[in-house]
């Protein structure tokens, strides 16, 4: 049963398998970045920028005779103390001027909190004409016991967003941080 | 190469010997007969396990309202029953067979590594009882659906790292199988048995092989990143960290989708020995089936996304992975196509093996077509997470894979254990089972189209007469594989001796040593003749 050659053949094949495997184990890591690449590319999983576009003015110029309706949509991840709503629920806006609106957020206990929005935009691939000035969402946000926030955000859709589009929606999800991370 | 073999025969008088005495002999053996039994023994098991899990749940979905089981339990048992079938039973069985069989259809002493062998299914027996103790944890087992889905995984309790490092023990079970099987057919086939000579059975399970050790290491990618995300805060699927549910998904499939090919490519080349040898004819379009099992594994790479169109996913991908997802019909069909092809003016007998082998091309294809519906994006919409689903995959599985098990156990059963099996009580088996499952699985096709959602342990009233129906079949069905059970047992103790031949229609090397095969095969490579090679 121990023939040489055979022997032989299997000690150069086995290892190429082994090496195969483990490849294909990275492989499976390999595909986190790949994923984000592509979705920072394509916006395909509805996030926006991570942080400020610049005020360049008007770039793209504002387009008045195109009406589009941007709805604001809140959620809390589970077991977030948090009160957490829009001030205003929709606006109708023009592509490429600036507007400015507000999330409100309560800490509903008797300790110093931090939360952390997390944006998303649906349809996808509209996140990337959507355009954040200044957000709450870049940072962690601190509360007291019991305070109560007024957390703005300002934004601009990018006239070059596609012409079916005539909805869209932004939704934050406030999630509870360690305060010590 | 004739001088090598030569030498090996010379060499070689003392390894003649018997199995060894008592447990030892199962808990050390090497060999690749004592292995394959192990491995469809424990299949077995599971099988039964797993089905009564099944059972649970088609009881509870009997009527409407909760009456056995609370929906926690419900949850734990979807769960449970799919990870049991799809790592406990479909594949250990078909690794099972592959040890049986593929040695002495390429004319080997054994597999190529007889000890990895071995350490491959003794890791199952311990990753079965680690993830079946997680039923009786505090939290309960695993709840979330197989798929593992964050971030409902992981509000799983105490079980979730037992669960994940399960299926990380299950995984190397199944590459350590893969690579033996790999290394059995490049290096081990006797002189003349060429890759196109082979018997269909080991090319399906040499493509399977290459699937298994090309997305298992994926599926332990996966679940890692959900034990991190879980216990040393990392982000790869939380939203607060930046990280993004639905990269999960795409990972999973990416593993998920060519593991369906794992249970499947084998049934096919199981099915593809059986229906020539009753049909008296050589299998139709020999080198079109090799060619076509092999762009199935190609197509299974690149069409995970039908998994998930209701994610979220631009009209481009629905549409490439809707156009790829069909595509696989082509090559599926080809296989269809040379079965029917085989048949057609056969001298064709019915014995029990055909008779499964028949059942599962009727109702694989009837399976293959619900899949087709499923592929067709914007209609998927509507199926998505519904009884349709349901219905689709066990039809596949079911009438499928497990068919193709049954029917290669009463095919190959005489030549290792050296008696018939009861003709009669199997036919009865049979016809149990065709009927169970068709009433337990054809109702789900409609209450799917009515919009009943899977994984519920409760629903509407207007679902409640299929589901009765649904829930009779499954219990025909299922204590049916009792006398499946009996019948084996039946054979391995006494029945007709078995001639070496087994069947009159019967080609191959297997067909060429005595019933029961003995210990040791093919220590000196076989001759091959024509009328036992392939293609």
């Amino acid at each position: 049963m121990t023939n040489p050659d055979i022997t032989r053949a299997n000690r150069r094949l086995v290892p190429k398998l082994f090496l195969f495997s483990i490849a294909m184990f990275g492989f499976g890591y390999l595909l986190v970045p790949l994923y984000d690449v592509i979705c920072d590319i394509t916006g395909l999983n509805g996030k926006t920028a991570s942080s400020a576009v610049a005020m360049d003015g008007n770039a793209n110029g504002v387009d008045t005779s195109r009406t589009i309706t941007v709805e604001f949509v809140s959620s809390l991840n589970s077991g977030a103390p948090w009160e957490f709503r829009p001030a205003v629920t929709r606006m109708q806006v023009h592509p490429g001027e600036f507007y400015e609106m507000s999330y409100v957020a309560r800490n509903l206990t008797d300790q110093d909190m931090v939360g952390q929005a997390v944006p998303s935009v649906a349809p996808g691939p509209a996140a990337v004409h959507f355009q954040k000035i200044e957000c709450f969402c870049f940072d962690r946000q601190d509360f007291a016991p019991g305070e109560s926030k007024d957390m703005p955000v300002m934004f601009r859709i990018d006239p070059r967003l596609a012409e079916h589009v005539n909805v869209v929606t932004l939704s934050y999800t406030f999630f509870k941080l360690d305060p010590s991370s | 190469m004739a001088a090598t073999t030569h030498d090996v025969h010379d060499g070689h008088g003392e390894h003649h010997h018997g199995p060894a005495k008592g447990l030892g002999r199962w808990l050390f053996t090497t060999n690749h007969k004592d292995i394959g039994t192990l491995y469809l023994l424990f299949s077995l098991l599971m099988f039964l396990v797993g089905g009564s899990m099944a059972l649970i749940i088609r009881a509870e979905l009997f009527q409407p309202g909760l009456q056995l089981v609370d929906p926690h339990f419900f949850n734990q048992m979807t769960t449970m029953h799919a990870l049991i079938m799809v790592f406990g039973a479909v594949m250990p069985a078909f690794v099972g067979l592959a040890n049986w069989m593929l040695p002495m259809m390429v004319g080997a002493p054994d597999m190529a590594l007889p000890r990895m062998n071995n350490w491959s299914f003794w890791i199952l027996p311990f990753a079965f009882t680690m993830l079946l103790s997680t039923l009786f944890m505090p939290g309960g087992g695993p709840a979330s659906g197989w798929t593992l889905y964050p971030p409902l995984v992981l509000q799983t309790g105490d079980a979730f790292p037992f669960v994940i490092l399960a299926i990380h023990l299950m995984g190397i079970s199944s590459i350590m199988g893969a690579i033996n099987v790999i290394a059995t057919i490049f290096n081990m086939r006797a002189p003349g048995m060429t890759l196109m000579r082979m018997p269909l059975f080991v090319w399906t399970w040499l493509i399977t092989a290459f699937l298994l050790i090309a997305v298992m290491p994926v599926l332990a990618g996966a679940v890692t990143m959900l034990l991190t995300d879980r216990y040393f805060a990392t982000s790869f699927f939380n939203a607060a960290g930046g990280g993004d549910p639905v990269l999960f998904q795409h990972i999973f499939w990416f593993f998920g989708h060519p593991e369906v090919y794992i249970m499947i490519l084998p049934a096919f080349g199981v099915v593809s020995q059986i229906i020539p040898t009753f049909s008296r004819k050589p299998l139709f379009g020999y080198h079109s089936m090799v060619y076509a099992t092999a762009a199935i594994a190609f197509l299974s790479f690149i069409v995970w996304g039908h998994h998930m169109f209701t994610v979220g996913m631009p009209l481009t991908a629905e549409l490439f992975f809707m156009y790829a997802t069909m595509l696989i019909a082509v090559p599926t069909g080809v296989k269809v196509f040379n079965w029917v092809a085989t048949m057609w003016r056969g001298a064709m007998t019915f014995e029990t093996p055909m008779l499964f082998s028949i059942a599962f091309v009727i109702l694989f294809t009837i399976g293959g077509f619900s899949g087709l519906m499923l592929a067709i994006a914007p209609a998927d919409f509507q199926y998505h997470d519904t009884y349709f689903v349901v219905a689709h995959f066990h039809y596949v599985l079911v009438p499928g894979a497990v068919f193709s098990i049954m029917a290669a156990v009463y095919y190959w059963l005489p030549k290792w254990t050296g008696h018939m099996y009861n003709e009669r009580l199997s036919r009865i088996h049979f016809w149990l089972s065709v009927i169970g499952v068709n009433v337990l699985f054809f109702p789900q096709h409609f209450l799917g189209l009515a919009g009943m959602p899977r994984r519920v342990p409760d629903y509407a009233l207007q679902f409640t007469e299929w589901n009765m129906v649904s829930s009779i079949g499954a219990f025909i069905y299922g204590i049916s594989q009792l006398l499946f059970v009996y019948i084996v047992i039946q054979t391995i103790r006494a029945g007709d001796k078995a001639t070496d031949r087994v069947w009159e229609g019967a080609h191959g090397l297997e067909w060429t040593v005595p019933s029961p095969a003995p210990y040791h095969t093919f220590d000196k490579p076989p001759k091959i003749s024509t009328a036992d090679a392939h293609g």
